[in-house]
């Protein structure tokens, strides 16, 4: 593959609080604000408390959930008296730290999150480019071994998503883990913007297939199932058809029926309401080209 | 040990099974759900076993609570309190608890109260006793701690003048607490589920037993009791500036030494535990205790001395 070059990153944005009760990106931005990190060599760093509302009330939203309006339809649509809060802030943001294409639109955006699944470092990505697959691949050579899934929604071009860890709860070990990977992530961009070359080669991905919800009362939509035993925590160990899946209340197994898939986003709790027990994904080899700056 | 003379108590026959006492701890909503629906898995024979969820306007939120803690609810002046509607959610809740399980203190308050909830800490199957002086609960926590060896369910004593809170089961003469963890809030975990509904089944046999006129022996019974309160260290604002340090996270009920990792600052310090002696931290990191200033409780061991006990 030909190499590619690529404009310097020169400004990055890291978000904390997109949901209010994910406390490790709350936490790690409110000590940047403290100590007042605004440049980091070549690099300007802005850091934002997304949903600053629900941080307080340390629920995941207030009205909406702003990890899900960031459309095209929301974003042109008019803000009025009545929106939503969390529409409101997704105009605002969207001006921050975009719009994309502008001349003041941040580089790289890293939205920091938390699930109550067991996926460890999980590195997310919008759309396969070259700069988020580098930072990946250098991710996995330097940290505990992270994931790298591509989401169907997401506020900015790059997610961490660092579990398993309660809603309402800071556990240093998580937040040490995700404080690595931004310093890490700063590293790379550093090394990147002073001309240095790095390697292509093949990373291995996992992409969004499709989600199972629980098994439900067909009349009250009451759960009937939980994950079973055998699946929890489990994520991102291939599932196979006949694998246990859920156990239902009255102790019967439900089994997987269908092709061999990845699950990751197990017993996500904010998932209940979203009817999803867990996401299923195909693993992918993707080949990345070597990339530098380009100069001048 | 000194065993005295046995000490009967009447026949259990009114017990209650509380879930959602804080909506979103789910393995107690889900139980009681299902137990609403079916109960048989609970009925023993002499005894009305009535599941009930206590809050169900935090259920329907999935929030811990609506306008406070029903679980610190029940103390004297909210009991009595007038206002009927403009009292706060919880506050009206305790009183209709109070009219339907109580009246607290009274005659004719149920026998025993089980109420379940969870926790994010790693306490796993936790006991929770009111009263040192209770024998019927302390040869009940001996029965359940027999019936599941060599799987451990710790008991937690708070009889704390201070630190003791009025809780839901505290209508019963009985009140006996179930705490499962850990398990995040909102979630519904098999494992934690599946553990809570054996431990409350050893108990239920356990009072079917005693109404049928068994005997219990004098026992001992090794308990933690609730000795300090320890919150997060905090800034001149007020602000936390530190985390539950990697080595304590998880260590429930094991020793914590005076000169022990207890809490690591945002930016990455150390913070060494101070106390005078070894102590058992429990509560460890629970998500609901950061509004209520408790990184950890600290406990003591002791082993109680609980009589013979048989039916009057």
């Amino acid at each position: 593959m030909e190499h590619v070059s690529l404009p310097a990153l020169s400004r990055v944005a890291i978000c904390g609080g997109t949901h209010g009760n994910e406390l490790s990106g709350v936490w790690i931005v409110r000590e940047m604000q403290k100590q007042q990190v605004e440049k980091v060599g070549s690099i300007s760093i802005t850091t934002v408390m997304s949903n600053p509302r629900a941080v307080e009330a340390c629920k995941r939203y207030m009205e909406t959930d702003l990890n899900r309006c960031f459309t095209d339809a929301i974003l042109s649509a008019p803000v009025t008296d009545v929106t939503p809060y969390e529409v409101r802030r997704a105009h605002e943001l969207n001006a921050q730290l975009g719009p994309k294409g502008s001349q003041e639109a941040m580089d790289l955006v890293c939205d920091l999150h938390n699930t109550t699944a067991n996926m460890g470092l999980c590195v997310i990505f919008t759309t396969f480019n070259w700069i988020s697959l580098h930072i990946y691949k250098y991710l996995k050579s330097v940290c505990v071994v992270p994931e790298f899934v591509s989401e169907l929604f997401l506020l900015f071009s790059t997610a961490f998503e660092v579990g398993p860890q309660p809603n309402g709860v800071v556990r240093a070990d998580i937040y040490n883990l995700m404080k690595e990977a931004l310093d890490h992530l700063v590293d790379w961009v550093q090394e990147f913007n002073s001309g240095i070359t790095f390697e292509g080669g093949e990373v291995e991905a996992y992409v969004f297939e499709k989600s199972i919800d629980y098994p439900r009362d067909p009349d009250t939509n009451e759960l009937t199932a939980i994950i079973h035993p055998q699946l929890q925590d489990k994520d991102f160990i291939l599932l196979k058809p006949g694998d246990p899946i859920f156990l239902s209340f009255s102790g019967e197994t439900v089994k997987y029926e269908g092709k061999e898939l990845y699950p990751f986003f197990v017993n996500e709790c904010a998932y209940y309401e979203k009817h999803i027990a867990f996401h299923l994904a195909q693993k992918t080899i993707l080949t990345i080209p070597s990339v530098s700056v380009e100069n001048d | 040990m000194s065993s005295h003379n046995t000490v009967s108590f009447s026949e259990a026959r009114r017990v209650a099974v509380f879930g959602g006492t804080h909506g979103n701890e789910m393995s107690g909503v889900t139980l009681v759900n299902l137990w609403v629906k079916n109960g048989a898995e609970i009925q023993r024979k002499g005894v009305e076993t009535k599941p009930f969820i206590t809050n169900p306007k935090a259920v329907e939120k999935c929030s811990r609570y609506v306008d406070t803690d029903l679980n610190r609810a029940f103390t004297p002046e909210n009991l009595s309190a007038p206002g009927g509607d403009d009292l706060p959610y919880e506050v009206q809740r305790a009183q209709e608890i109070n009219r339907l399980f109580g009246p607290k203190g009274s005659p004719e308050a149920y026998d025993v109260i089980f109420d379940l909830h969870n926790t994010t800490s790693n306490m796993g199957c936790t006991l929770i006793l009111e009263s040192s002086k209770d024998h019927f609960n302390l040869q009940m926590m001996n029965y359940i701690k027999k019936a599941i060896a060599p799987a451990s369910c710790p008991v937690l004593l708070n009889e704390h003048p201070l630190l003791k809170y009025s809780t839901s089961r505290s209508v019963a003469k009985h009140p006996v607490g179930l705490e499962v963890g850990p398990q995040p809030q909102g979630v519904l975990r098999s494992n934690i589920f599946e553990a809570m509904r054996v431990i409350l089944k050893h108990a239920l046999d356990f009072i079917e037993l005693f109404n049928e006129g068994m005997e219990f022996p004098p026992c001992t019974v090794d308990v933690f009791r609730v000795s300090e309160r320890v919150d997060y260290p905090r800034d001149a604002n007020g602000n936390i500036i530190a985390m539950v340090h990697p080595n304590l996270q998880d260590c429930d009920w094991e020793p914590l030494n005076p000169g022990d990792p207890m809490f690591q600052t945002f930016d990455g310090k150390t913070i060494h535990y101070e106390g005078a002696g070894t102590v058992y931290p429990t509560f460890i990191n629970e998500a609901a205790y950061y509004e209520k200033q408790q990184a950890f409780v600290t406990t003591r061991r002791e082993t109680l001395v609980a009589s013979a006990i048989r039916k009057a």
